[in-house]
């Protein structure tokens, strides 16, 4: 099926969860990445159960410190 | 209040705007940004603040300037060494604009002190590289009900957000707290390209002019992404804000400031 993965179209496995997601597109820092579907915020307990639909929009958003110092 | 002669002539690009003109620069001359870090970030955000014509601009800054300070933080310069950054980054806005009162305070942020700082300002700055202090600038803006510009730079990436009160998500509806020590790298143990703050700061002071003048639309309930190895950026739009925020929304859980640990990699 297709999703959207950061702006990008991507074909992704049917009924793929977020978990795996996160393993197949090699997440940066899958611990302490927020994850929004369809512009709706993920819990990241329920990663591994939250399975993902045709045509759903995927963000991960990062943690970013810098600045300073 | 009347401009002089030299003001009108200081300003007169901004005032021949539409979106500016002679209201929008007194607006801007009587307003006030507080600024925390006077850093890679900071440093971009205080020079155009300044240059603006800012009437108001406080810094916070408890370090010193650095020599590996200079590859990007272009408010302080070789003579600086040293000095409270503080103070150089207020000698650099004074020769650009006499116009400026700047406001130092040679400390670190805490739960002690912040409310007090924020209250006295109209717009604030998130310039700091450490997830401590900005859990506490988002904390003390959403409780003082005070805009601020959240911001962050790493390697060739950095990142940018705008809270403003009830309009839109808080940097803990998208964070909810901060990563244990070590789990995501700072600028010293990663690097960053010295430029990305003139990039990220220079949005940041634009997003701070647009709040003070009225103008445009801000980056609330967005976070703006770039990404300079593929020179791409991306506005991300976030959930709305306050559904089960433990700080912004109508029943938080945090109602109180916290000091979270400062570990010594985010020390400087």
């Amino acid at each position: 099926m297709n999703i959207t993965v950061a702006g990008k179209k991507t074909e992704v496995e049917e009924g793929i969860s977020i978990a795996k997601l996160i393993e197949v597109v090699k997440v940066e820092n899958p611990l302490y990445v927020t994850v929004s579907i369809n512009e709706e915020f993920v819990d990241s307990k329920a990663f591994e159960e939250t399975v993902l639909k045709e045509n759903d929009f995927v963000e991960f958003l990062y943690f970013m410190g810098g600045g300073s110092f | 209040m009347a401009f002089t002669n030299e003001q009108l002539e200081r300003y007169s690009r901004h005032i021949i705007l539409q979106e500016v003109g002679a209201k929008g620069q007194k607006k801007l001359l009587n307003a006030k940004v507080l600024i925390i870090g006077a850093g890679g970030l900071g440093a971009p955000v205080a020079m155009y603040l300044a240059a603006a014509g800012v009437g108001t601009i406080g810094i916070v800054d408890a370090d010193e300037v650095d020599l590996s300070n200079l590859q990007r933080q272009i408010i302080h310069a070789t003579k600086d060494v040293g000095k409270p950054k503080v103070t150089s980054a207020k000698e650099t806005m004074n020769e650009m604009n006499p116009d400026v009162t700047v406001n130092t305070y040679h400390t670190f942020v805490t739960s002690e002190n912040i409310l007090d700082l924020v209250k006295e300002y109209d717009f604030v700055i998130d310039g700091t590289d450490n997830f401590p202090a900005k859990f506490l600038i988002n904390d003390a803006c959403v409780m003082a009900k005070k805009p601020f510009s959240h911001a962050g730079i790493i390697r060739f990436k950095g990142q940018l957000m705008t809270y403003v009160p009830g309009e839109g998500p808080c940097y803990r509806c998208v964070f909810q707290s901060p990563p244990p020590k070590d789990a995501v790298p700072t600028c010293k143990q990663a690097g960053v390209i010295g430029a990305m703050g003139g990039v990220i700061g220079s949005l940041q002071a634009l997003e701070a002019l647009k709040y003070i003048l009225g103008v445009g639309e801000l980056l609330v309930g967005k976070l703006l992404t770039y990404d300079a190895l593929k020179m791409e950026f991306r506005t991300v739009k976030l959930p709305n804000h306050g559904k089960g925020c433990a700080v912004c929304s109508d029943a938080p859980t945090i109602t109180e400031l916290i000091d979270y640990e400062l570990t010594e990699c985010d020390g400087k």
